[in-house]
């Protein structure tokens, strides 16, 4: 029993960080009909400014976990914004050209990072509570996998009401509906573009600063061995559904977890099991529709 | 009809390798003036449309709104100087709701401020629009419907209620009732009546005669590229030449 609670709420830590991924980019794909395999380098790029401004602040307080994701959050959707609108802006509707451009930025970025911080991992250290334990069920769970089930939670609902209640959230599911129509209308959507890939840039930046507390250190791969498994997520829940993308997160996290533990390891082997399946016999994923 | 047509367009030809699409067509629509278009398929009709709107530029002739040449403007120059239409194809967006299609296009006119936190209160000004909008199809009740499961009636309905969102004071409806149930074509009918004596002007492109002739003031008759006939209803079917060249036999 404790093993399966233990595997549950780590495939849940997990999922988080595959959802802060993935709701970006399911949102990116949604309105403009971009595969963006540069969004590891925004999160990459987040986690390295969350250590970074960790080691100055020095101590291993919350006040500097919290200052580390805001920085993290904070570079993450500058990046994603300028990218968006220096390289992106011009390739719309233009696929091979966006692919292109966004594998080249995210083979660039790595080796940028790899020459500004090495290529060893650097170990990141949080609050003292972080490296302490909870006893639930009998199952003790390290305390970082909570801290990154509430701020995926609470991004999802952000992200919700954003989507539900403001103008440009209206513009953004309409727009991932029909984008011609949307201008048609009269309405500007490079704005809500550009606003688009800041969110999961955000997104992105705010995960990479808790995948280097889940896996204890930040390297110039941290992106891109999570944006694989983000992509898988995005397709299962649904390209440009903001839901799907949850549940798949949770879903392909669990299993991965599930399937380590009791079937020798094989857990990427059955996510791309799922994602096959998926695709068989769902193609447009498990919620076709956005938040 | 003493005042300036809102609407009028002189000597308008658009040709296409040479065939005339539209073959000098001079036309004046006064404030208030509700004006069916009919004619055979392929007459121009919607291509008119097109022209007066700003989709395609006319090869000679000038499109006056107001008084202003408005020829060689923009789509979105027209839609704001106070011209709205809608098209044969229905251009809802299926997943939101009613109110939601309405406050979207509220939201052009009403300009969307660049705060994007600040959350719009159910009396916010696109709110209040769209809602004035949905209540004026008699669409309220259907107000927090997604527009992809309404009928057909009442997409069309939904359709108008986002022009009307627009403010628009010359309004273009091409072909409103393609596609609606014969049941509804009564209650969408007494919608473009409303929308009419509620003091805008309006151009109907139509097939239905009957519809046509209940509602409008005046018929404009194409033919060819060409401008039949514009009168009354009765005079229009009284005409001879109306009756050969297009009717084909005496109503």
């Amino acid at each position: 029993m404790s093993t399966i609670v233990l595997l549950l709420i780590t495939g849940l830590g997990l999922g988080a960080l595959y959802f802060l991924v993935a709701s970006g980019l399911s949102l990116i794909y949604g309105l403009m009909g971009i595969l963006n395999f540069a969004h590891g380098s925004f999160l990459t790029l987040g986690a390295f400014a969350g250590w970074e401004l960790a080691r100055r602040m020095g101590g291993d307080s919350w006040v500097t976990l919290f200052a580390s994701m805001a920085a993290g959050a904070a570079v993450g959707a500058i990046v994603a914004a300028a990218t968006e609108f220096l390289l992106i802006r011009r390739l719309y509707n233009r696929h091979i050209e966006q692919v292109l451009v966004t594998v080249g930025l995210a083979l660039a970025s790595v080796a940028l990072f790899d020459g500004i911080w090495g290529t060893d991992p650097i170990y990141v250290t949080g609050p003292a509570w972080f490296a302490e334990t909870t006893e639930i069920l009998g199952a003790r769970v390290p305390n970082d996998r909570f801290v990154l089930i509430a701020v995926a939670v609470l991004v999802l609902i952000a992200m919700v009401l954003f989507l539900r209640l403001t103008r440009y959230g209206l513009i953004i599911r309409a727009g991932v509906e029909n984008r011609a129509m949307v201008t048609a209308l009269g309405i500007d959507v490079r704005k809500a573009f550009t606003l688009v890939f800041a969110i999961g840039g955000a997104a992105a930046g705010l995960g990479g600063v808790l995948a280097s507390h889940y896996f204890g250190y930040v390297s110039p791969q941290l992106g891109g061995s999570l944006l694989i498994f983000a992509f898988i997520v995005t397709v299962i829940g649904g390209l440009g559904s903001l839901t799907g993308a949850a549940v798949a997160s949770v879903v392909v996290a669990v299993l991965q977890q599930f399937a380590n533990y009791y079937l020798g390891g094989t857990g990427d082997l059955v996510v791309v099991l799922l994602l096959a399946v998926v695709l068989l016999v769902r193609p447009s994923g498990l919620v076709g529709r956005l938040a | 009809m003493t005042d300036r047509p809102v609407l009028a367009v002189e000597h308008l030809t658009f040709t296409i390798g040479g065939a005339h699409i539209i073959d000098d067509v001079t036309l004046e629509v006064p404030q208030g003036e509700m004006l069916g278009v009919i004619g055979p398929n392929g007459a121009g009709k919607t291509t008119l449309f097109n022209l007066i709107s700003g989709v395609v530029r006319p090869t000679s002739g000038r499109i006056l709104m107001e008084g202003k040449d408005v020829s060689a403007t923009a789509i979105h120059t027209r839609a704001r100087a106070g011209l709205g239409r809608t098209f044969q194809t229905s251009s809802l967006f299926p997943a939101l709701t009613a109110l939601e299609n309405v406050r979207l296009a509220a939201q052009v006119r009403l300009g969307a401020p660049i705060s994007i936190v600040r959350f719009p209160r159910a009396t916010d000004d696109a709110t209040r629009a769209a809602r004035a909008g949905l209540d004026e199809v008699g669409l309220s009740h259907h107000a927090e419907t997604e527009a992809g499961v309404l009928s057909h009636g009442d997409k069309r309905k939904l359709e108008i209620a986002m022009l009307l969102a627009t403010d628009p004071r010359v309004i273009l409806l091409d072909e409103p009732m393609a596609g609606v149930a014969s049941g509804d074509v009564a209650g969408l009918s007494e919608v473009i009546h409303h929308v009419h004596t509620s003091g805008r002007t309006v151009l109907m492109v139509e097939h239905h005669m009957d519809v046509v002739l209940g509602l409008v003031d005046r018929v404009a008759v194409m033919h060819h590229g060409q401008l039949l006939a514009c009168d009354t209803p009765a005079a229009v079917m009284a005409d001879a030449a109306v009756q050969s060249a297009y009717l084909g036999e005496p109503l």
